[in-house]
């Protein structure tokens, strides 16, 4: 067995003393109890204040556990307040791209759309905040599945003949989008349409989340059937644009 | 994003009640860069709030470089700047040295009070209030100026010799961009009590009931014209529009048509309707204000109901009750319940403001049962903005004679689904999200590139108006019906709390 990390062990020791204790503890007394020197306990606090698992008061400084602590194990990320925080890069990316966006996350096997911009030219369009949508034949889907490590859904649907049913071709698939960053499906689940997606990560760089464009596939696709590189890039920079705002990369 | 060399841009200064940014647009009025700094907020007292128009204008000159920098653009670059300002707060400094006296007085601030009182007791209250359509109260800048007159030692003769100059924030910030150019516009001008809404220019009766000298108003202009070539800040560039910040969003929203109406969702939010080139009065609590004027063409008019506590109630509910930990959790919340479970809550926390203007009234949480969860208060708290809206449409609807058809959201509380969605049901018509969330800037930045002749009319700034989202009713004619019913009577229950002193 390696050796352990010592400053992990000293903030769970903080953690476990903040669980226990009654209400708030000053620097001050954390320190003192575990006999460890201000600075450093300062550190260690400000780092987990910064994930989350602690909260400081405003008005008497002493430190609590922190919310983020209460959702661990379900990585939960409001899909209310990942709407609230993608919505002002959503819009630029449907404007830069001519196409509807949409965000999506995970919900019981499925692909659940939380956020919905419609494709700039005022047709009429249905928000389809709420719906559901099958994670193996989406570009979201798939970003989806390719970031989690959660299994894939054992009932795959063919919607169009293009769609990858087999595990062995949607392992290859999705190691593929784990390499190149950024997922598509072209007439995977609408003959006629295609979509690019990219992953949003959360705090240390977990995926909570995908964004992406879809809409005719000779709009998404280059005469080689592929992708534009243009499109790819701006879905990818507004994704790492929510990414950067949700604390990713701090 | 790779943008030509050649490409112009136009630039709105957003100079807001807590953060003042600059903001790059394109010709398609796609932002392109943000620059935002916070200033401070004053409470020397209980009801006073006040900002340094001095740290305001600062953050102005260093946001400005930072805007372009961030847009990959040069000075030559930029058409023209415009500006949109929150509302009715009030500067005043010195001509010479430019600098101000004392802290400005935010559009917040309900220190005039007991003068409001005694102004509405003197003779020539009611003229005033028709020159101005407006009612006198303590949300106006005159009153605001007439109380910086009493209570600074000298400075109503300081005034009367022209040594002084008073200024709403867009009035401050073209003195400080022109160095030296004293002038402000139609919108602004009408939230002050002492426009004359139809001759457009300071009504004299009115300087003379609140003993206010005319030496230290600034010129009134049209919003949409160019004011004058900036030499701080933006060196050569045109200042081309400035407008009040709520008339700036009807203009991003491009309500140019009589009957089309935005509404703004934040702290507050106010509900504007363009009413053309007439003034529309209201006999049901809503505000007539000028809505825009082109240099050149008339003024166009707006009714507006401002409904002081919506996106405020949401963040009671995280900080004051802590039942959510985010603003955008309250929808999360809300979904774990079908309906509101017979609960309703009226956030009168100030008194009502439109239609109702009932300053004695304060809020109330009623249907209180043992069945209700914080669920059903989630939902009474989205509920409340919704039928808030209602009352203002309501108003609108019988004071203009227009019926409203479609109404354009903006602002943040757009994100939330469910609100929305609650919006349509209960006003029964389709409301709609722009794909621009940035309407105040917007309307700033359209303002002046339309002065300017980046943009040629107000038809080609429509076609850059795209719908992003939209919600369209879907409630039952008869739950609607008995849900206002509910609604109504639980407005009914805050009047007449706060008893008058003695």
């Amino acid at each position: 067995m390696p050796g352990t990390v010592q400053s992990i062990e000293r903030a769970a020791a903080i953690l476990r003393m903040l669980a226990g204790g009654p209400g708030k503890l000053s620097l001050a007394e954390i320190a003192r109890s575990l006999d460890l020197a201000k600075p450093t306990v300062h550190g260690i606090l400000r780092t987990l204040q910064g994930v989350g698992f602690v909260e400081q008061d405003r008005v008497s400084g002493h430190y609590q556990l922190g919310a983020a602590l209460l959702h661990l194990g379900t990585s939960y990320l409001d899909i209310n307040e990942l709407r609230s925080r993608s919505i002002n890069w959503a819009d630029p990316l449907a404007a830069r791209s001519g196409e509807a966006v949409r965000i999506g996350t995970v919900l019981e096997g499925r692909v659940l759309v939380v956020h919905h911009v419609f494709r700039p030219d005022d047709t009429f369009q249905t928000l389809d905040i709420g719906t559901l949508m099958p994670l193996h034949a989406t570009a979201l889907g798939k970003v989806l599945l390719a970031y989690r490590s959660a299994a894939l859904p054992p009932a795959r649907d063919p919607f169009t003949h293009r769609t990858l049913t087999g595990e062995r071709d949607l392992s290859a698939e999705l190691t593929h989008v784990r390499d190149a960053g950024w997922a598509a499906d072209i007439e995977e689940f609408t003959v006629g349409e295609a979509a690019i997606a990219a992953p949003i990560r959360g705090y240390g760089g977990l995926v909570v989340g995908a964004m992406g464009i879809s809409g005719l596939v000779e709009r998404i696709c280059d005469s080689r059937y592929r992708p534009h590189a243009r499109l790819v890039g701006i879905v990818r920079d507004a994704a790492r644009a929510v990414s950067r705002d949700l604390g990713a990369t701090r | 994003m790779t943008l030509g060399s050649r490409d112009r841009y136009v630039i709105a200064i957003d100079q807001g009640t807590t953060s003042t940014r600059c903001i790059v647009f394109d010709r398609r009025g796609q932002l392109v860069s943000l620059a935002q700094q916070e200033h401070k907020q004053y409470y020397p007292r209980p009801g006073w709030v006040e900002h340094d128009a001095m740290e305001i204008w600062r953050n102005v000159e260093r946001l400005a470089p930072l805007a372009l920098r961030r847009a990959g653009i040069t000075l030559d670059q930029v058409a023209a700047v415009g500006i949109a300002n929150q509302r009715e707060t009030t500067v005043v400094w010195d001509r010479r040295t430019g600098v101000p006296i004392g802290r400005a007085l935010v559009w917040q601030d309900t220190r005039t009070d007991a003068l409001v009182t005694a102004l509405l007791a003197k003779p020539g209250a009611t003229a005033v209030q028709e020159r101005s359509a407006l009612p006198l109260a303590t949300y106006f800048s005159g009153p605001r100026l007439r109380w910086m007159l009493d209570h600074t030692p000298g400075l109503q003769q300081r005034a009367e010799r022209g040594e002084i100059l008073f200024g709403t924030m867009e009035t401050w910030l073209i003195w400080n961009l022109t160095g030296g150019l004293h002038v402000t516009d139609v919108t602004n001008a009408s939230r002050t009590n002492l426009l004359d809404v139809h001759t457009l220019d300071w009504s004299p009766e009115s300087l003379t009931f609140f003993g206010i000298p005319r030496a230290m108003l600034p010129e009134v202009r049209p919003s949409v014209s160019v004011f004058g070539t900036a030499a701080a800040a933006f060196p050569g560039v045109q200042i081309a529009a400035a407008l009040g910040d709520q008339q700036a969003a009807l203009f991003g929203q491009t309500c140019f048509t009589p009957g089309e109406a935005k509404c703004t969702y934040g702290t507050g939010s106010f509900l504007l309707l363009n009413t053309g080139t007439d003034l529309v009065r209201s006999q049901n609590g809503l505000l007539s204000t000028v809505a825009y004027q082109v240099a050149g063409s008339p003024a166009q008019y707006a009714l507006e109901g401002s409904i002081a506590i919506t996106g405020s109630l949401v963040q009671w509910f995280r900080d004051q009750l802590e039942l959510i930990a985010s603003a955008p959790e309250i929808e999360t919340l809300a979904r774990t319940v079908k309906d509101n479970g017979g609960c309703y809550i009226v956030p009168a926390f100030s008194g009502l403001y439109a239609p109702h203007w009932r300053s004695e009234a304060r809020g109330v949480i009623v249907g209180l049962t043992s069945y209700i969860t914080k669920g059903h208060l989630a939902r009474a708290v989205l509920e409340a903005t919704a039928w808030q809206t209602r009352e203002v449409v309501d108003a609108m609807n019988e004071s203009s004679g227009l019926t409203l058809k479609t109404l354009k959201v903006d602002g943040g509380m757009t994100a939330d689904n469910l609100l929305m969605q609650y919006v349509a049901d209960v006003l029964d018509v389709p409301v709609v999200r722009p794909l621009a969330s940035e309407t105040v800037s917007l309307g700033a930045a359209y303002a002046a590139g339309l002065a300017v002749g980046y943009w040629p009319d107000l038809e080609d700034l429509r076609h850059n108006w795209h719908r992003a989202g939209q919600w369209l009713p879907a409630m039952d004619a008869g739950l609607r019906a008995a849900e206002y019913g509910n609604w109504r009577r639980a407005v009914e229950r805050t009047f007449d709390w706060i008893q008058p002193a003695g």
